[in-house]
C-alpha cells in the first residue's frame, strides 16, 4: 500500500517535473536583458498602479518604450533614475501634454437644476440623474480632479471649475480617467486654442442650458483656412497638428465657445509699398482691409484679430505684422 | 441527472460563492472593481475546467484502480499547480494576448479552494467527463455572475455613507449575506444533492 502510493505520487511528480522542466528549456521567451533588468528594479509587489498586470507586464512596456516611468508609485526616484537610464536612448521624446478642461460652464454660466445635496464628489452625483448642472456633459464641479491630481495641479475655482496650473500638470491623465463627465482632456501644452465645450445636444438644447455652449453650427469649419477642423457628431473637433493657433474660429464664433489662451495677438500693418491689388481684402474674413483699388490700403486695427492670413496672399510683400504673437505656451 | 440541470444547478442553486461559501478569498479580494473581477473570473473559467479535466483522468485512471483515493487532495493540488504553471509558460510563449488579459489572475487562482471544491464535487457526485466538464463550466459562469455583481456593489458601496465601523470589509460581509439570501431563492428549483 505504502509502496504503491509513494510509487504514484513521485510518479506523478517526476512525470511533472520533467514537463515542467522541458516546458522552461522548449518555450522559453527569451527576455529582453532590458527588460529583465527593470524587472529587476521594480518592486515585485504586483499591485497593478501602472495600469498593468503585474510588474513583469510593465517592465515588458517600459522596455519597448510603451510605458512612462511614472506609471510605478512604489519606486523612489533613486530606482526611477536606475530605470531612465537603462532605458536611455530608446525614451522618445513626446510632445508635453496638459489636461485642459473643455467646459466654460461655470455656476454663473451653466446653472445648476435641481439642488444635489449627495456625497461631495462627481462620480456619486453622476449617478444621481447624470449630476445637478443643467447641461449633461458639463463639468460637475465638485472636484474628483483636483483630488485625484497627484501633483496638486488642479484647484477649484470659484465658479466650480477647476483650475489647472500649467507649471505643476504633467500631462499624466490621471484627472482625465477620473472625470465621469469626460470634460477633461490632454492637449499639447503649447496649444493656444481650442473648443472648451463637450456638449453633444443640439443647438437648441444647449442654448438653454448653457450661454457659452457650442452650438453645432459647423460656422468654425467653413471659416478655417487650415482644415483643422471637422464635425463629430454635433461639436467641431480639431486637429492639432494642422491648426495653427491663428484664432479665426475664436473669434467667428458666435458662442464663444473657443478658448484663446493667448494674452496678446499681432496686427496687420501695410506698407506703402502696397499696390493696392485687393487680394488682402478678398481673404480677409474680418472685414479689417480697406481701401481704394490701385492705392495704398490700410488695417482697421480695432477689426485686424492678427492671423496673418493677408501676410500670405500679399503679392509685392508689402504687409507684416506687428507686436508679436506673445506666445504665452505656458498659459492657463 | 441532466447536463442543462447541472448547469442551472452550478450556477445558480448551487452557486459556489454565495451557496456554498467556498472561494471566499477572491469574491472578497479582488471583488473592489468591474475590471479585476472580469480577469479573476476569466482565470477561473480556464482554470476550473482545466482542473476539471486534469483530476477527472487521474481520478478515474489512476487513483481508483491503484486504491489510492485518500491521497486525492496531495494529489489534485499537486498537479493542478504543476498543470497550470505549464499552461502559463505554454501560453506566454504562444498566446500572448491570452497571457497578457489573464496575466497575474492565473497563477494567483492556482490552489483556490474554489478550484479544488469542484474537482472534489465531481468525484462525490459521480460525475462523468462530459458531467464534469458541464459542471465546472457552470461553476465558473456562477462564480463569474456573483464576482462581477458584488463588484458592482461594492463600487456603489464605497460611495454610500457608511458609518466608519461598517466601511471596508464588514459592509461587504453583510452585503454578501444579504445576496446569498437572495440566492437562496433558487433552492426551490431543485439542488445537486448527494
Amino acid at each position: 500500500m505504502i509502496t504503491t502510493a509513494l510509487l504514484t505520487m513521485g510518479g506523478i511528480a517526476l512525470l511533472m517535473g520533467i514537463i515542467l522542466s522541458i516546458a522552461y528549456l522548449k518555450l522559453a521567451v527569451k527576455p529582453n536583458p532590458k527588460e529583465e533588468a527593470i524587472r529587476k528594479l521594480l518592486p515585485g509587489a504586483n499591485c497593478g498602479a501602472c495600469g498593468f498586470p503585474g510588474c513583469d507586464m510593465y517592465a515588458e512596456k517600459l522596455s519597448k518604450g510603451e510605458a512612462s516611468i511614472d506609471g510605478c508609485k512604489a519606486i523612489g526616484n533613486e530606482v526611477r533614475e536606475k530605470i531612465a537610464e537603462i532605458i536611455g536612448v530608446e525614451v522618445k521624446p513626446t510632445k508635453p501634454m496638459i489636461a485642459t478642461l473643455i467646459c466654460q460652464g461655470g455656476r454663473d454660466i451653466c446653472p445648476e437644476h435641481f439642488n444635489y445635496d449627495g456625497v461631495d464628489s462627481c462620480r456619486a452625483a453622476v449617478l444621481l440623474h447624470g449630476g445637478d448642472k443643467g447641461c449633461p456633459f458639463g463639468c460637475i464641479g465638485l472636484g474628483d480632479c483636483e483630488r485625484v491630481c497627484p501633483f496638486n495641479a488642479i484647484r477649484m475655482g470659484n465658479n466650480g471649475l477647476p483650475i489647472i496650473n500649467p507649471d505643476k500638470c504633467t500631462g499624466c491623465g490621471i484627472c482625465v480617467d477620473e472625470c465621469p463627465k469626460g470634460v477633461l482632456k490632454l492637449i499639447p501644452k503649447d496649444k493656444l486654442v481650442y473648443l472648451a465645450c463637450n456638449s453633444q445636444d443640439r443647438g437648441k438644447d444647449v442654448k438653454s442650458v448653457c450661454k457659452l455652449g457650442c452650438i453645432g453650427c459647423t460656422i468654425c469649419i467653413k471659416v478655417c483656412p487650415y482644415d483643422a477642423l471637422r464635425m463629430e457628431g454635433n461639436l467641431p473637433v480639431m486637429d492639432f497638428e494642422k491648426c495653427t493657433d491663428c484664432g479665426i474660429c475664436v473669434h467667428k464664433c458666435p458662442t464663444k465657445s473657443f478658448v484663446d489662451r493667448a494674452p496678446s495677438r499681432p496686427y496687420a500693418i501695410i506698407t506703402p509699398e502696397c499696390d493696392g491689388c485687393g487680394e488682402c481684402v478678398k481673404v480677409c474674413q474680418f472685414k479689417a482691409i480697406e481701401g481704394e483699388s490701385g492705392k495704398r490700403h490700410r488695417v482697421i486695427r480695432d477689426r485686424c484679430i492678427g492671423c496673418g492670413e493677408c501676410v500670405k496672399v500679399c503679392k509685392p510683400n508689402a504687409i507684416t505684422m506687428a507686436g508679436a504673437l506673445a506666445y504665452q505656451r505656458e498659459a492657463a | 441527472m441532466s447536463l442543462g440541470k447541472i448547469f442551472i444547478a452550478a450556477f445558480l442553486v448551487n452557486n459556489i460563492l454565495l451557496m456554498r461559501y467556498i472561494g471566499l478569498c477572491p469574491f472578497f479580494g479582488v471583488s473592489t472593481a468591474i475590471d479585476t473581477a472580469m480577469g479573476m473570473s476569466a482565470a477561473v473559467f480556464f482554470v476550473m475546467i482545466l482542473a476539471a479535466w486534469v483530476t477527472w483522468f487521474l481520478y478515474h485512471f489512476i487513483l481508483l484502480p491503484f486504491n489510492l483515493v485518500f491521497l486525492r487532495t496531495a494529489v489534485f493540488i499537486f498537479v493542478i499547480a504543476s498543470l497550470v504553471q505549464f499552461v502559463e509558460i505554454f501560453l506566454k510563449k504562444s498566446m500572448r494576448t491570452l497571457y497578457s488579459a489573464l496575466g497575474i489572475y492565473l497563477p494567483l487562482i492556482t490552489t483556490n479552494c474554489a478550484i479544488l471544491a469542484v474537482t472534489f464535487l465531481n468525484i462525490d457526485y459521480h460525475h462523468s467527463f462530459l458531467q464534469a466538464t458541464v459542471f465546472a463550466v457552470g461553476t465558473a459562469f456562477g462564480f463569474a455572475l456573483v464576482i462581477v455583481l458584488f463588484a458592482a456593489i461594492r463600487e456603489r458601496l464605497d460611495l454610500a455613507p457608511i458609518s466608519k465601523s461598517f466601511k471596508g470589509y464588514p459592509i461587504a460581509f453583510i452585503s454578501a449575506s444579504l445576496v446569498a439570501l437572495a440566492f437562496l431563492g433558487f433552492l426551490g428549483l431543485f439542488g445537486l444533492s448527494l
